[in-house]
């Protein structure tokens, strides 16, 4: 260091005057610290007993050396609730550990205000490992307090807020299921001579789904049933739902042509959903009669996937209604009919295409046609609800491969009981 | 789960002494006996637990419903003596532990032959002319403390230390964890300690009980420990020279004198 510059050797002598003051800060240090101190200091005997403290601390309670000192113990500063902290928690771990840091109390001062304080304490103890007495210091944590409160109470607000919205969540799911159930059948009903068995799976209990289905009486011999699928899900779809539902009921009571119900149903739908906001269907719909044991089937497509027959001779084969159009998506669509007669042991199947575009394997193929129609093989004779309930099992074997809702209804005129085909 | 690792059981001292069971009070858990329980060991036979929901039991097992009361706490008491099939056992019960022993001696009287009150209080609350030193507004307080000190506690270590006593290990480096319980359940603990009121089942008390006091105790006043031994008829009342609410803390050999004196008269 370059003496002859003028630089300092020690610090503090770089300007003349403070180095005296720096050493008298230094000497001034052990008593005038302890009783300055930025923080609380207190000593008391193992009883608890304030054998000293420092006139930081008793200047934030407001209490003078000879009232405390000797006369007071520890506990006696405390609020009495932390009182009971301080006996219940506090005194027991300082004498199993010899040490404690960091908690959370309140003092009393003298005009009955309260402190929040952080407290640390430790033991000392003699040469032989006696307890002698206990060192505490005092910090003054009002802010720290407030704050603690702050975010207790933000805690106290959002678990509250999580209870609202899980109750909301579960009104939310009932009411849907209420809808969902609306929009279906509570039943099939008896129609002589026509067996039925349906199944409905749910994809999510948040959402509505976009399938539906009915089977009805019309007159005499005759019923009608349709099997769709809507755009999109949700309130939106529901409503749609309801809409198709209802006028395909009313106008196959008005005419049983299948193509002329899906036309008007088309038209009401573009008539409803115009301009940006599109809403269309794929729908199955169609009218069953019966003639003896048998059941003669007439429907007509727009846009579905095709019907599935399982012959009671074993056989199976799909009514392929391939260039039959989406139901209000287009202006002139054109649908398809299709007919067959069942004979006792078959089954009319529909389904929506939750079915077939499930993924399936370690590949995620779509399940598809083939899988579908060799399953069906498999199954095939067999009455409706044994097919129903067949499916139902695919479908669960889907596991999260199935992610779309799932309409399924199966028809068929039972099987004679003197050929031996069990119905279901 | 078996009630031993339930509640945490550990046995130790001389197997053919008579069983004392040392249990703990609201706050920390067995390891309150640390002090006592060496000197002990050397002529009976020792029993310690933990409350479930305490310590190291199993916290799975705690219910809110049942520990909402003392009788739940008794029960603990009284499934631990059935669980070592103890007979004429000594129960030591810590602050309101005292009353819970004094519940489980009503529900099996057979396995629990004596009682050791250690600064027992029947209400903690003041009322009717009764002076239990406390108002319902200082056990506000007393949760307000609790809220603001976890004590090591924490929900993401709570299911390593609980329910684990083969490894020790886990919890000794965990500082306070003596004291550490999960909020929600010291909360429970610390309404049904300070709220309770057994005044009424103390005078069903017929069996020899000690009640051990210190001469200075903001918990448990020498007015409490006076009526406590009023109540109990024939019961023996020591006060010892001690500050605090836990002796057997702060004066472990006078706390084990007295209660081995106690023992040792009953006889066999």
């Amino acid at each position: 260091m370059n003496r002859g510059a003028g630089g300092s050797e020690e610090p503090g002598t770089g300007v003349p005057g403070t180095r005296a003051a720096f050493s008298a800060l230094l000497e001034d240090s052990a008593e005038e610290l302890y009783e300055s101190a930025p923080c609380g200091y207190l000593s008391t005997l193992m009883d608890g007993t304030i054998a000293k403290i420092n006139a930081t601390l008793l200047g934030w309670l407001g209490l003078s050396r000879d009232e405390v000192v000797g006369r007071m113990r520890f506990s006696d500063l405390l609020t009495v609730g932390g009182r009971l902290y301080h006996e219940t928690h506090f005194a027991p771990l300082l004498r199993m550990q010899g040490r404690l840091g960091g908690i959370a109390l309140e003092m009393k001062g003298a005009s009955g205000s309260r402190l929040p304080v952080l407290i640390t304490s430790t033991v000392k103890k003699s040469d032989d490992g006696e307890p002698l007495l206990i060192r505490t210091t005092v910090f003054d944590a009002t802010d720290r307090r407030a704050y603690e409160k702050e975010l207790l109470r933000a805690r106290r607000a959002a678990e509250e807020a999580r209870r609202q919205a899980e109750a909301d969540r579960e009104a939310l799911r009932e009411a849907l299921a209420v809808l969902q159930r609306s929009l279906l059948p509570a039943a099939l009903p008896d129609i002589p001579g026509v067996e039925a068995a349906c199944h409905y799976h749910t994809a999510s209990p948040m959402e509505v789904g976009g399938d539906f289905y009915d089977l009805f009486a019309l007159d005499g011999d005759r019923s009608a049933f349709f099997l769709g699928d809507v755009c999109g899900k949700g309130p939106q779809a529901a409503a749609l739902t309801s809409l198709i539902r209802h006028t395909l009921r009313a106008t196959v009571l008005h005419d049983s042509d299948p193509v002329a119900n899906l036309h008007v149903l088309d038209t009401v739908l573009r008539d409803r959903y115009t301009g940006d906001d599109p809403r269309y269907c794929t729908v199955v719909s169609g009218v069953l009669e019966r003639a003896g044991d048998t059941v003669e089937v007439r429907l007509a497509s727009g846009g579905h996937p095709p019907a599935l027959v399982l012959r009671a001779d074993g056989r199976v084969e799909y009514l392929w209604t391939r260039g039959g159009m989406l139901v209000g998506a287009l202006p002139e669509a054109e649908f398809v009919p299709v007919g067959t007669t069942l004979h006792p042991g078959d089954t009319l199947l529909l389904y929506t295409d939750g079915l077939t575009e499930a993924r399936t394997g370690p590949d995620r193929e779509l399940y598809g046609y083939e899988a579908l129609e060799s399953f069906a093989a498999d199954l095939a004779p067999s009455g409706p609800h044994r097919v129903v309930h067949a499916l139902t099992d695919l479908l669960k074997g889907f596991g999260d491969g199935l992610d779309d809702d799932t309409a399924l209804l199966a028809i068929g005129p039972p099987a004679r009981t003197d050929t031996g085909f069990r119905t279901s | 789960m078996s009630i031993h690792r339930r509640n945490n059981i550990r046995v130790t001292g001389r197997t053919s002494g008579r069983t004392v069971v040392l249990v703990h009070g609201f706050g920390c858990d067995q390891n309150m006996w640390r002090l006592v329980e060496p000197a002990l060991a050397q002529d009976f036979r020792v029993v310690l637990f933990d409350y479930v929901g305490a310590g190291r039991s199993d916290l799975s097992a705690w219910q809110e419903e049942r520990y909402s009361s003392l009788e739940g706490y008794a029960r603990d008491v009284v499934e631990v003596c059935e669980e070592l099939d103890l007979r004429d056992a000594v129960v030591v019960g810590h602050s309101v532990s005292a009353m819970a022993g004094v519940l489980a001696r009503a529900a099996a009287p057979d396995r629990i032959g004596s009682l050791v009150m250690v600064c027992p209080s029947p209400c903690y609350i003041d009322e009717d002319g009764y002076r239990g030193g406390f108002s319902a507004e200082d056990i506000d307080e007393l949760l307000e403390s609790l809220e603001s000190n976890y004590l090591g506690w924490s929900a993401t270590m709570a299911p390593v230390i609980m329910g684990n006593p083969d490894r020790p290990e886990l919890g000794e480096e965990l500082t306070n964890s003596f004291c550490a319980t999960d909020p929600d359940i010291a909360r429970v603990f610390a309404r049904t300690t300070f709220l309770s009121d057994s005044r009424k089942d103390l005078a069903g008390v017929t069996v020899p009980t000690l009640i051990l006091e210190c001469e200075q105790d903001v918990i448990a006043p020498p007015e409490v420990g006076a009526y406590v031994h009023a109540a109990i008829p024939g019961s023996e009342l020591v006060t010892l020279n001690a500050t605090g609410h836990c002796p057997q803390l702060s004066a472990p050999e006078a706390t084990v004198t007295a209660i081995r004196a106690f023992v040792s008269a009953l006889g066999r």
